[in-house]
């Protein structure tokens, strides 16, 4: 009953009246940044670092919470009404949402994905309160040759398994890297990468990097492809369900669920690969398969309840082991270092209050989300006649308010303009950003971890093989590096079998694909 | 000789093209019509979706007279589009439509039709809805 008291206790943080309105001003910041294509959490959350300096932790991750949240909340509704994937999360759902859309039912739709929401991410919060705890306690057994082999499977993970090419996904991994390398040696006190400027002595601040590659990087490419043809969103009334439609929703939310949380929960699990299951599995379970493709509810449902399971699943890391899966995870995970927190297993230990208020605010998220996104769809909608200039504008004000409030230095600025300018080519040539944002936040502390397993072993990387489960998770690392070349092999024994399970494969990557770096180009599909 | 009408899809626009086809049936002259947007925005409203585009091209053709539609996105508001359009085809008569607007509401908004009467060249008939 541990767990149940920290939680309650939670609850009572949570609902004080300042940390409510922030819980309000988070799904509402949420929501929007989750419609509008482009921007998403972590973006917001990245702007809002240096803005939340003067709160209370706990207020501010209690705002991060709802942002987070929210995103998954919003995606959907553009997907439905504009078959424009807003987060690429809602990749799949764009599939059957939009062709209910456009057969005139846009309001049972987006009924499904916001209840479906809110189901699974109840779930998925409640697992998430369960779960958390045993990581911990599992976790805190481990030594540093476990971290180092465990952070080093998230990294590969994220950066082979997710995004449409591994090369790009290297690239941009070793970019990150080598951010988080500048600055000064933590054993020796050597300069690294430092060019002697005394200024980067100190290393890079994780918000002026994340500011940087996020919210100027983003702002610039959509400033090279501003004019845009416009598209056009289905109108919506209020979103509702009949008794077929609850019928045929209710078993895809739980199944969702069931894929979404523990892929969340992996090291480099993400929200793609679940919703895009669910999908999979729902096409083949249901009992009118003729209608997928043709705007199956089911396909909405399954999916939607898979992302924001995944949602939840992914604090669970994030929380327990200090390690993120996602971009919004890890900017949090940033923002837990600003405020001088240590994440980490010992976190549930020495901020107890602060994460369990978190855990309680975003059951609460959750329940806010649905209060205002069912009522409040079409107006959301509105939102995606905001013009594009002021929006931008006002990013990159932030962005530069925010960056220089950090430490008051204008060399601050010149480094959110280079790496903001590095985030711009990035989008320009297909490299994903995810890999180098996680490489800048998980680098030093991978570089921690690996130095004090090396110090214990007095220099012998024997070492880092010292405990049985490093050797494991090498032995994962090794299939995960492996399979493309094994799977290449596999399919040309069996051709036919394989082909069509790939072919959906890079189906959705490249949906993927072209959400995170064509979200501003040219729709071929619009004249 | 052109008639140039400036077109969006409400009650107005509607009011403004049908006039529009009257007269260029009169003159027996050709009707450019312009649909434009800024294309800022991921959403406009004012720009026709393509089916709504082609039923109006099927109109136009039914009508029997010559037409052009223009759907210009290259960043200008449709006050500059529609004087472009009736510089460049030069026309004899702008036709638009004009929505019924409280005195407050124009200090805040602006107007198309505003900028479009005082700048053309040529003669503006403005429409109102049905």
């Amino acid at each position: 009953m541990d767990v149940w008291s920290s939680l309650m206790d939670g609850f009572a943080t949570a609902l004080t009246p300042m940390n409510f309105l922030y819980a309000v001003i988070g799904v509402i910041l949420g929501t929007a940044v989750g419609v509008l294509p482009g921007l998403g959490p972590a973006m917001t959350v990245a702007l809002l670092l240096p803005v939340t300096y003067a709160l209370e932790p706990t207020s501010a991750f209690i705002m991060f919470a709802g942002i987070y949240y929210g995103g998954m909340y919003g995606g959907s509704t553009t997907s439905i009404l504009l078959n424009t994937p807003g987060e690429s999360s809602s990749v799949v759902t764009a599939i059957e949402g939009n062709k209910m859309a456009k057969a005139g039912r846009a309001a049972q739709a987006l009924a499904t994905a916001a209840i479906g929401s809110f189901v699974a991410g109840t779930i998925g919060t409640a697992l998430l309160a369960v779960c958390a705890p045993i990581v911990v306690k599992f976790a805190v057994s481990l030594g540093a040759p476990s971290y180092f082999a465990i952070m080093v499977l998230a990294l590969l993970a994220v950066t082979a398994v997710l995004g449409s090419s591994r090369l790009r996904g290297f690239a941009s991994l070793s970019l990150g890297l080598a951010i988080g390398l500048v600055g000064m040696d933590s054993v020796t006190g050597q300069r690294r990468l430092t060019f002697g400027q005394p200024l980067l002595a100190d290393g890079l601040d994780i918000v002026v990097v994340a500011v940087a590659i996020f919210a100027v990087g983003e702002a610039l490419w959509v400033a090279a492809h501003l004019r845009r043809t416009p598209l056009h969103a289905i109108p919506v009334g209020q979103p509702w369900m009949g008794r077929s439609d609850w019928k045929r929703s209710w078993k895809p939310w739980l199944r969702g669920t069931a894929f979404g949380f523990p892929f969340g929960a992996l090291p480099a699990g993400g929200a793609e690969i679940p919703t895009f299951l669910s999908y999979v599995t729902e096409k083949r379970l249901s009992k009118h398969p003729e209608e997928f493709g043709k705007g199956a509810i089911e396909g909405v449902a399954g999916p939607e309840a898979a992302n924001n399971a995944a949602a939840a699943g992914t604090l669970t890391p994030m929380l327990a082991l200090g390690l993120p899966t996602n971009a919004t995870a890890a900017v949090m995970l940033a923002a837990f270092t600003s405020y001088g927190i240590q994440p980490g297993p010992q976190l549930f230990e020495s901020q107890g209050p602060l994460v369990w208020a978190l855990i309680a605010s975003l059951f609460i998220g959750n329940l806010l989300l649905l209060i205002i996104n069912l009522p409040l769809a079409p107006l959301w909608a509105k939102l995606l006649q905001l013009p594009r200039p002021y929006l931008y504008a006002g990013i990159l004000f932030f962005a530069t308010l925010g960056a220089y409030s950090v430490n008051l230095q204008a060399f601050d600025l010149v480094i959110l303009l280079i790496l903001g300018a590095l985030g711009f080519m990035m989008r320009r040539f297909g490299l994903p950003v995810l890999p180098l944002v996680l490489g800048v936040i998980l680098g030093p502390r991978i570089e921690g971890q690996l130095r004090k397993t090396l110090q214990l072993s007095a220099g012998d990387p024997a070492g880092l093989l010292g405990e049985p489960i490093a050797v494991g998770i090498y032995v994962i690392i090794a299939v995960i590096l492996l399979w493309p070349f094994a799977f290449k092999l596999i399919r040309r024994n069996t051709p036919v079998a394989a082909a069509s399970g790939a072919a959906l494969a890079t189906d959705a990557d490249d949906a993927v694909h072209s959400n995170h770096n064509a979200v501003y180009s040219d729709h071929k599909e619009q004249p | 000789m052109t008639v140039v009408v400036g077109y969006v899809p409400t009650p107005e626009g509607e009011a403004a093209l049908s006039q529009a086809i009257t007269e260029a049936r009169k003159n027996n002259s050709k009707l450019v019509l312009i649909n434009s947007s800024k294309g800022e925005a991921a959403v406009d409203t004012r720009f026709a979706p393509e089916g709504g585009i082609q039923d109006i091209e099927r109109r136009l053709a039914g009508e029997g007279i010559q037409y052009l539609i223009k759907r210009p996105v290259r960043g200008h508001d449709a006050a500059a589009e529609v004087l472009d359009a009736a510089e460049e085809h030069k026309a004899e008569l702008i036709v638009i439509g004009l929505r019924r607007r409280t005195p407050v509401g124009k200090l805040i908004m602006g107007s198309t039709s505003q900028r479009i009467l005082l700048e053309a060249d040529c003669p503006v008939l403005a429409v109102k809805a049905g």
